[in-house]
C-alpha cells in the first residue's frame, strides 16, 4: 500500500442511494466546487488547524494539540456546533484512514454490501487512495464481485481517468448546469471539465448515472433542460438519467432563501425528457 | 370482575364487528367462564402478575394453538370424512384444498397453515399454461383474503424456483392483500438468485413475503417437515404447537436485584412456573378436550406426537436495560457491546434450560424455545428479542446486534427491518440485505418499506388505510385490521418510524 491516508468525513455501512444495490460510502473530506446547493458543505472545505471550532464545542470533544485539531469522538454529542463556527466549510469530526484501515471496515459488512461508492467533498481529489482501494478490491478474492462505484462532479481530467477506469464499475456524474456562466455561479467553476469526463466515462460504459439537481429559477430554465436533453441523447439515450429537487436539507447560507423544487413540477420535467426519447428517467422517492 | 352477561352484550350491540366476529368473541368468553386448567398456587400467582403468560388462549385448551396439517394425504387420497374424491386436476386439488382449510382449527379458529402451496400444486400442473396457472392463483388468492380473513393464515413457498411459486408471488405482488401472509423457504443451494430477487422485489412493493433461513430450519426438524406459519413460527408439518406460553423478562429482571440473582434464583424460578402453566394446558388438550378423535387424525393430516410446545419469551431488551441499570452500566440494550452479551448469555440459558426439561405429550419430549413477537396490549415490553422501537440503529448494526440470539429459538424469532422508501428505486439493496441477513444467521429475514400501505404488526399485516377507517369506526373486513389498530393506538406504530410494532394477537374483546 503506496498511497497516504486520507481524511474521510464519514463511512457508511449502509446506503441505497448511492449506486445499486446496498452499498458501504466513503465521504472523503474537501471539494473542488463550492455549490451553494451543497446539502453537505461541511465536508467542502480541508481542516486548516484554525481553532475556532474549539471555543463552540461544549462537550469538549475538541483539542489543539501542537498547532493541531484533535477530535475525541467518545466525548462528541453531535451538536454540530463545530460545524457552525468554521469559517471554511469544513469539519474537525473527521478522521484518517489508511487503505488497509478502510479494508478493515468493509471486511466487517461484506456479506450485506453490493459494493463500495467514493463520494464526497469530491473523491476523485483523492485519485490515488481511491485507485489503489479499487484495485486491491479487484486483486483481493475475498471481496468477490464487490462493485467500485465513483460518485462524482467530473471535475477531473482525462488522463485521471484513464488511470481510475480499469478499476472502476460505474461512476455516478452531476451535472449541476449547461450555461457556463450559471454553472460558474452555482459551483464556481466551469464544466467543460464535467462535460467531457461524462463523454469518456460512457464511452468506457461506465457511466451509471447522470444526475441533475433541479434548483428553481436556477437551471430548470427551458434552456438548461434542453440542453440537458439534448446532450443526454447524444451521448446515450439509454443512459440513466436521475432528476434530484433541491431541498433545504443541510443547506447554509444564501440558498436557503432559495425555494426549493416541488414534486409536481419535477415530474412534469422527468416526463418531458421521457418523451424526448430519454428511456431511463429517475425521479426521487420522497420530495423533502 | 366485569359481570359476564354485560360483556356478552356489549359484543353483542357492539357497532364494528361483524356478526361472525361475534360469534368468535363470544364463543371466547364463554370458554373464559369456565374455571382454568389446574394450576398449583406459584402458578397461578406469576401468571396474574403476567410474569408468565398463556396468551389469553382460554380457559379450556380444547384446540391445539396452531395445527399444520400435511395436505398432501388429502390431495393423494381424497377424504372419506369430508366425501372428497381424489383430486386429478389444479382447479380440483385447489378446490379440495379451500374445503380443507375450513376443518383445520386453532387458537383464532381460523387456519394458520394453508401448506407449502407450490409443492402440492405442482403435480397437478403438467399442461396448465403459466398464463392459466396466474388467473387460477389469483381467484384462489382473491378468495383467502375475502373468506379467511384473517394475516395470521400463513401460506409457504419455495426453496426450488418453480411455476407455482412464481405465479403466487406475482399475484401476491399485485393484489397487495393481507391475507394470506406468505413466506419464501430460501437455500442458497437450492433456490435460484433469479426467485430470490423476485421475492424481494416482491417486500418492496408490498413488506411480503418473509423469507425463512430453509437450511437452518430443515435441519431443526427431520425429513416430514416444518412449515412457518402465524408470525414466524417455525413448526413441525403434519402437527403443530400445543400451546404457546411466555415468560415476560423484563418482570423476571425487576424482580432480581442483580444479575447474578437473576441467573441464579428468578429466571430459574420463572422458568419452572412457566413449564407448569405449560404442562396444565397440554394435560387438559391431551387428557379431557378429546381433540385427537379427529378425522385430522384418523386420515393422516396430523399425528398427535408431532404437536410441540412453544416456548416463548419477550421483552428481552427491557430485561438487559433493567439489569445493565441494576448493575450500575449505562450500556443500553442494541447499541452497546456488553447490554447486547448479557442478551446472548440470556437466550443461552434460557435454551439450555429448555434442552433440558423433559414434557410429555410434547414433540420429541422437549419444548422448542421462540421469541415471542407480542400482544396488542403488551406496554413497554418489546416484543422477543428486537430492538425496541424507534431505538433501532442501521439495518446492518441491527441484524448483527441480534443475529447471535437466532440459533437459540428453535421455534421462530424475527426481527422487522424497517427501510425508508428512497430503496424503492434501488431493490437490489433488499436483495442485497436479505442476503447478508440470512448469511449472518438469521433464521428469517422480515422487512417493511416505509411508505406501504401494506405494513406488518409483528408477524402479520395490516393495512394502514384499513387502521385509519377501522379508528373511525366503521369496522373492517379482515379480523387482524381490529389487532392492529389497538397496537397502533396502545404501542404509537403509526406516529412512529414508518415501521411495525411486534404483537400477535388480540385475544380477548376490548370496547
Amino acid at each position: 500500500m503506496n498511497s497516504p491516508p486520507a481524511i474521510l468525513n464519514k463511512i457508511l455501512p449502509y446506503s441505497v442511494v448511492d449506486g445499486p444495490g446496498n452499498r458501504l460510502v466513503l465521504f472523503f473530506q474537501g471539494c473542488n466546487f463550492t455549490c451553494a446547493t451543497c446539502h453537505n458543505p461541511y465536508t467542502i472545505g480541508v481542516c486548516d488547524h484554525c481553532g475556532d471550532c474549539i471555543t463552540a464545542c461544549h462537550a469538549g470533544a475538541l483539542k489543539m494539540v501542537a498547532n493541531k485539531v484533535v477530535f475525541n469522538p467518545e466525548l462528541c454529542d453531535q451538536c454540530d456546533a463545530c460545524l457552525e463556527a468554521c469559517p471554511i466549510s469544513s469539519s474537525p469530526m473527521t478522521t484518517t484512514y489508511s487503505i488497509e484501515q478502510v479494508l478493515e471496515i468493509i471486511r466487517t459488512h461484506l456479506p450485506f454490501l453490493s459494493g463500495i461508492t467514493v463520494s464526497g467533498g469530491e473523491a476523485t481529489l483523492h485519485l490515488k487512495f481511491v485507485k489503489e482501494l479499487f484495485e486491491t478490491i479487484k486483486t483481493m478474492e475475498e471481496f468477490g464481485d464487490l462493485t467500485c462505484f465513483i460518485d462524482t462532479n467530473g471535475h477531473l481530467g482525462e488522463k485521471a481517468w484513464t488511470s481510475l477506469l480499469p478499476v472502476t464499475d460505474g461512476v455516478m456524474l452531476d451535472i449541476k448546469a449547461f450555461g457556463t456562466g450559471v454553472h460558474q455561479g452555482l459551483t464556481g467553476q466551469n464544466n467543460q471539465k464535467t462535460l467531457l469526463s461524462a463523454e469518456i466515462v460512457n464511452r468506457a460504459g461506465k457511466l451509471h448515472e447522470l444526475r441533475y439537481l433541479l434548483v428553481p429559477g436556477k437551471n430548470d430554465m427551458q434552456s438548461e433542460i434542453k440542453r440537458l436533453i439534448d446532450f443526454t441523447l447524444a451521448l446515450n439515450p439509454d443512459i440513466r438519467v436521475r432528476l434530484n429537487a433541491f431541498q433545504h436539507h443541510g443547506v447554509r447560507g444564501a440558498a436557503l432563501d432559495w425555494p426549493t423544487m416541488g414534486e409536481e413540477r419535477t415530474r412534469e420535467i422527468a416526463a418531458q425528457l421521457t418523451r424526448a426519447g430519454i428511456k431511463n428517467v429517475i425521479v426521487p422517492a420522497i420530495f423533502q | 370482575m366485569q359481570d359476564i352477561s354485560d360483556r356478552l352484550r356489549k359484543i353483542t350491540e357492539d357497532k364494528t364487528l361483524s356478526p361472525a366476529q361475534k360469534a368468535h368473541y363470544l364463543a371466547l368468553e364463554a370458554e373464559n367462564s369456565l374455571p382454568y386448567p389446574e394450576l398449583d398456587a406459584d402458578t397461578r400467582k406469576a401468571l396474574d402478575e403476567r410474569v408468565i403468560c398463556d396468551m389469553f388462549e382460554g380457559h379450556a385448551p380444547y384446540k391445539p394453538r396452531y395445527v399444520l396439517p400435511d395436505y398432501s394425504k388429502v390431495l393423494k387420497n381424497g377424504s372419506v370424512y369430508l366425501e372428497l374424491p381424489i383430486p386429478q386436476t389444479l382447479d380440483e386439488a385447489i378446490n379440495t384444498l379451500m374445503i380443507a382449510y375450513h376443518h383445520v382449527p386453532s387458537v383464532t379458529g381460523m387456519p394458520v397453515f394453508l401448506g407449502d402451496l407450490d409443492n402440492l400444486l405442482l403435480p397437478f400442473c403438467q399442461g396448465v399454461s403459466e398464463e392459466q396457472l396466474y388467473q387460477k392463483i389469483k381467484l384462489f388468492w382473491r378468495y383467502l383474503d375475502r373468506v379467511l380473513p384473517d394475516a395470521f393464515m400463513h401460506a409457504n413457498i419455495g426453496p426450488t424456483d418453480n411455476p407455482v411459486a412464481r405465479a403466487i408471488l406475482r399475484v401476491d405482488a399485485e393484489l397487495k392483500q393481507i391475507a394470506p401472509n406468505l413466506t419464501f423457504l430460501y437455500d442458497r443451494d437450492i433456490s435460484t438468485q433469479e426467485i430470490l430477487r423476485i421475492a424481494t422485489d416482491n417486500i418492496v412493493e408490498c413488506s411480503k413475503p418473509h423469507i425463512a433461513n430453509h437450511p437452518v430450519h430443515a435441519t431443526t426438524f427431520d425429513e416430514r417437515g416444518y412449515g412457518i406459519v402465524s408470525c414466524y413460527n417455525a413448526l413441525p408439518v403434519a402437527g403443530g404447537s400445543s400451546t404457546l406460553t411466555r415468560i415476560n423478562l423484563k418482570e423476571v429482571a425487576l424482580r432480581s436485584n442483580g444479575v447474578a440473582h437473576f441467573f441464579d434464583e428468578m429466571l430459574p424460578r420463572y422458568m419452572a412456573l412457566n413449564f407448569s402453566l405449560t404442562r396444565a394446558r397440554i394435560d387438559f388438550l391431551f387428557n379431557k378436550s378429546n381433540f385427537f378423535e379427529s378425522f385430522l387424525v384418523d386420515e393422516g393430516w396430523i399425528e398427535q406426537d408431532r404437536f410441540t410446545a412453544m416456548y416463548g419469551v419477550f421483552a428481552m431488551a427491557e430485561a438487559v436495560n433493567v439489569l445493565q441499570e441494576k448493575e450500575g452500566k449505562t450500556g443500553v440494550y442494541g447499541a452497546d457491546e456488553a447490554a447486547n452479551s448479557l442478551g446472548y448469555e440470556i437466550s443461552k440459558v434460557l435454551a439450555e434450560a429448555v434442552a433440558a426439561q423433559p414434557l410429555e405429550n410434547v414433540w420429541r419430549g422437549r419444548a422448542m424455545l421462540h421469541a415471542q413477537a407480542g400482544l396488542s396490549n403488551d406496554i413497554g415490553a418489546t416484543p422477543g428479542v428486537r430492538i425496541p422501537y424507534g431505538d433501532e440503529p442501521d439495518p446492518i448494526a441491527h441484524v448483527n446486534a441480534l443475529a447471535p440470539h437466532h440459533q437459540y429459538y428453535a421455534s421462530g424469532i424475527s426481527e422487522i427491518l424497517t427501510m425508508d422508501e428512497t430503496i424503492k428505486n434501488n431493490p437490489e439493496a433488499m436483495f442485497q440485505l436479505c442476503k447478508g441477513a440470512l448469511a449472518t444467521g438469521f433464521r428469517e429475514f422480515t422487512a417493511n418499506v416505509a411508505s406501504n400501505d401494506l405494513v406488518r404488526v409483528t408477524g402479520y399485516m395490516i393495512r394502514l388505510s384499513d387502521v385509519k377507517k377501522f379508528n373511525d369506526k366503521k369496522g373492517s373486513r379482515t379480523n387482524t385490521t381490529g389487532l392492529g389498530a389497538e397496537a397502533a393506538d396502545l404501542m404509537g406504530i403509526l406516529d412512529r418510524k414508518p415501521r411495525v410494532v411486534g404483537h400477535e394477537l388480540s385475544p380477548s374483546y376490548t370496547e
